[in-house]
């Protein structure tokens, strides 16, 4: 009997990952829990352990293969009674390598041209930078956080931090948010510039009370003496097959509370012109990150004075016909959209509004007036939501440049699902906001 | 809970204490008294509104600390903080601006009687949220270590937020990362209406420092040689870079939680007897006589007080409201 021997998940959001190194040789008996290999995903370097005894029938993939697919069969166990060579031939002709049972959200990424004086690079690694340029440029800034240090970050973004600045400058806390929260709000308050790692910000609402009451409110508390640099950033919104608990978009709660700044970037770029201004921030910034975007990769400029200003938003495609304002993933979501519903004779327009508090109003009203239709796109739920208010400072705004209700397209109303299929339908997809374009542009 | 044992009088041993520094002590706790008295007289005529915790009995605490603190040394408390702050030498005019409301504040009367800071005099507030001062504490204190002064973070909270986890997260940090922090619980026997004993298992709110490895000592807080003692060996402690301490000051507030405690948790013969035996102010003035002192150099310093006091008063009553575009100021810095 032979065994297929497939690509591992090794993180809830891994679609792919590098088979490094090979620790066996076909023709080698293993046993359940030998170490057979070594696979690089976005996050780390993690050993493959075998489950079942045998012999190592064929490699399937030779090491140092990059973007190997979760699932896809990279070896062939066989009963350590069998021949190997009878057992190769029954499967030989199996189309193996081509197999795609998962990511069934994976799209063929579109080529990046590289642009002058920037870098293709994937936003953990612009995020990476971002810290690292101004943790250079400013011995004020450090960072703290749950495994930012010695385990180079929970998902890579603080790695080789800890080698190049060491330990008075990189932190690693305990598991308590309410407490290293306050201790870095403290720090802030002490001239510091500290950047609060949050693993992910599901965990932060065990600082909120030090986010809200602390550093957001003691400017105005103090008459204006108590400004607090500090930023607190890390995954929000959800990841992938992680529930509930830890899939959650907190824009809406955070933008809601005067005395916090609230940005969210969709690119490499974003992340590192975003984070860098975040950093020399005099107020504290919430820098809503997400998971699933860390992975890819977009052209970044390479200036190290490069900085987005903070309540400015970028239309990413300009369109006539409907106005798309999303944030975050779902700005690469909404351009999707566009591309469908430019086939459809839709000319949307994308606004990627980087910033939620401030929000860039004068961009959406002068947006709205070009198009007069408005989809907004979130992963929160839709109550009091970001696209909520984005509509009613439209209503204030500019609600005789519309031509039709504003439409949000959100999260639903119900807490994460786990099972695959209930999830799917829980998040905002491409087809959500190609449907509601068209129904804000009275098209079917 | 053991019970605040402090029934003594300052003995024999105790003068030979500076005399000069013994009068200043003195003169620090008398201001802060009649500074609280006068608050709540202003509460009483409505003067002063929302909520006003006061510090009356407690002075020993906070002035004898003080009294071992050098420049630059960070100080932070909860929202019974009007006696820090004269102890740190803010203005009493500014304080009670700020109590009534006006442009003259210290928070140009955005933040009242519970937020108030002076960066200047090292006072990083007047914290509302029950515990929340004590992270930030211990970043004020990382934040020393970070820049490698000698300073030290002065925490002061009270045994109702003993019981809040994020002490104790930051007892953990504080102690792993050695940081200068002396955490001063201020034990004045309730949080609100609770007593210590309703409220808090184990013996002694110290002992939860053992834990993590912090160095802690009870004090009787009513005594301010022993506060200021007490002072010394943790603020040196904590200076040669050996990590937080722990400072349990056995204390006792006169007056309610707040303006609008009516205080039925306990007796007045209760309250009445602790004054009578270990008032502060009339412990060091029975030293002070003993030393020398006449009673009537003590009155006029008390006059000179209530003067002050009186002054206050009247500027943080004449002290225009803040102008209606400072609603919109200080939000964000830009």
């Amino acid at each position: 009997m032979t065994i297929e021997i497939l690509m591992p998940a090794l993180s809830p959001t891994m679609e792919e990952g590098t088979l490094a190194k090979w620790l066996v040789n076909e023709g080698d008996s293993i046993s359940s829990g030998d170490l057979i290999a070594e696979i690089e995903t976005d996050k780390a370097t993690m050993e493959v352990e075998a489950v079942d005894d045998g012999k190592i029938g064929q490699l399937l993939v030779p090491a140092g293969t990059e973007g190997v697919k979760v699932n896809t069969p990279i070896a062939l166990l066989i009963d350590s009674t069998e021949l190997p060579h009878a057992s190769i031939k029954n499967i030989a002709d199996k189309p193996y390598l081509e197999k795609e049972k998962i990511a069934p959200e994976l799209k063929m990424v579109k080529p990046i041209t590289l642009e002058p004086n920037s870098s293709i690079i994937t936003v953990r690694e612009a995020l990476r930078n971002a810290m690292a340029e101004e943790m250079r440029s400013d011995k004020n800034v450090f960072v703290m956080g749950e495994e930012v240090a010695e385990y180079q970050g929970a998902y890579k973004v603080t790695q080789g931090l800890l080698d190049e600045f060491g330990d008075k400058r990189v932190y690693d806390t305990p598991i308590t948010e309410h407490g290293f929260a306050g201790i870095g709000i403290g720090a802030a308050f002490g001239n510091l510039k500290p950047i609060v790692e949050f693993m992910t910000f599901n965990f932060a609402m065990q600082a909120m009370d030090q986010i809200i009451n602390s550093a957001a409110k003691t400017l105005y508390m103090s008459g204006g003496q108590m400004g607090c640099p500090i930023v607190f950033r890390g995954p929000n919104g959800a990841a992938s097959r992680v529930a509930a608990q830890h899939s959650q978009c907190y824009a809406s709660w955070y933008a809601h509370c005067p005395g916090l700044k609230v940005v969210s970037p969709w690119s490499s770029k974003d992340a590192k012109g975003l984070l860098k201004s975040a950093i020399r921030d005099p107020d504290p910034v919430i820098f809503l990150e997400n998971e699933v975007m860390y992975g890819q990769s977009f052209n970044c400029p390479d200036n190290e004075d490069f900085l987005l200003s903070i309540g400015k938003a970028n239309v990413e495609k300009e369109g006539s016909d409907v106005t798309i304002i999303a944030f975050s993933i779902m700005v690469g979501k909404s351009l999707e959209a566009a591309e469908i519903l430019h086939e459809k004779g839709i000319n949307a327009e994308v606004v990627n509004l980087r910033s939620l508090r401030p929000l860039d109003l004068d961009t959406i009203i002068n947006s709205v007036k070009k198009t007069n239709r408005v989809v907004t796109c979130e992963e929160g739920f839709p109550f009091a939501g970001i696209g909520a208010e984005i509509s009613a400072l439209i209503n204030e705004n500019a609600f005789d440049w519309l031509d039709a209700p504003v439409k949000r397209v959100t999260g639903k109303d119900v807490p994460m699902p786990y099972a695959a299929n209930l999830e799917k339908l829980a998040l905002p997809q491409v087809d959500d906001i190609v449907n509601a374009c068209g129904e804000v542009c009275y098209k079917d | 809970m053991k019970k605040n044992t402090s029934t003594k009088t300052l003995n024999e041993s105790k003068m030979n204490y500076d005399l000069e520094l013994l009068i200043d002590m003195y003169q620090k706790m008398l201001l802060i008294r009649r500074f609280e008295e006068k608050a709540g007289q202003l509460y009483g005529m409505g003067k002063i509104g929302g909520f006003c915790h006061l510090y009356i009995g407690q002075e020993a605490v906070v002035v004898g600390i003080q009294s071992a603190q050098i420049e630059g040394d960070s100080i932070v408390t909860s929202y019974r903080d009007h006696g820090h702050m004269i102890a740190c030498d803010m203005d009493p005019k500014g304080v009670m601006a700020e109590l009534t409301g006006r442009e003259d504040g210290y928070s140009k009367g955005k933040g009242g009687s519970m937020h108030m800071f002076s960066r200047e005099k090292g006072f990083f507030g007047g914290h509302g949220i029950v515990a929340a001062q004590v992270p930030i504490g211990a970043g004020l204190a990382f934040a020393h270590k970070y820049n490698g002064n000698k300073n030290v973070s002065i925490t002061y909270f009270g045994d109702g937020a003993a019981n809040q986890g994020q002490v104790y997260e930051s007892y953990n940090i504080a102690s792993l990362w050695k940081l200068p922090v002396i955490f001063v619980i201020e034990n004045n026997k309730y949080g609100m209406g609770t007593s210590v004993n309703r409220s808090s298992a184990g013996d002694n709110l110290s002992d939860r420092g053992k834990a993590y490895g912090i160095k802690s000592e009870i004090v009787d807080g009513m005594d301010i040689i022993a506060v200021r003692d007490a002072a010394i060996r943790a603020i040196e402690y904590c200076r040669s870079g050996k990590g937080p301490y722990i400072l349990e000051m056995k204390t006792y507030r006169y007056r309610g939680h707040s303006m609008s405690d009516p205080a039925k948790y306990r007796t007045r013969d209760e309250v009445e007897k602790i004054r009578k035996t270990s008032d502060p102010i009339e412990n060091i003035k029975i030293l002070l006589n003993k030393m020398g002192v006449e009673d009537k150099a003590l009155k006029d310093i008390d006059v000179k007080i209530k003067s002050k006091i009186a002054d206050a008063a009247k500027f943080a009553q004449d002290s225009p409201e803040p102008s209606e575009a400072e609603l919109y100021t200080d939000i964000t810095i830009n």
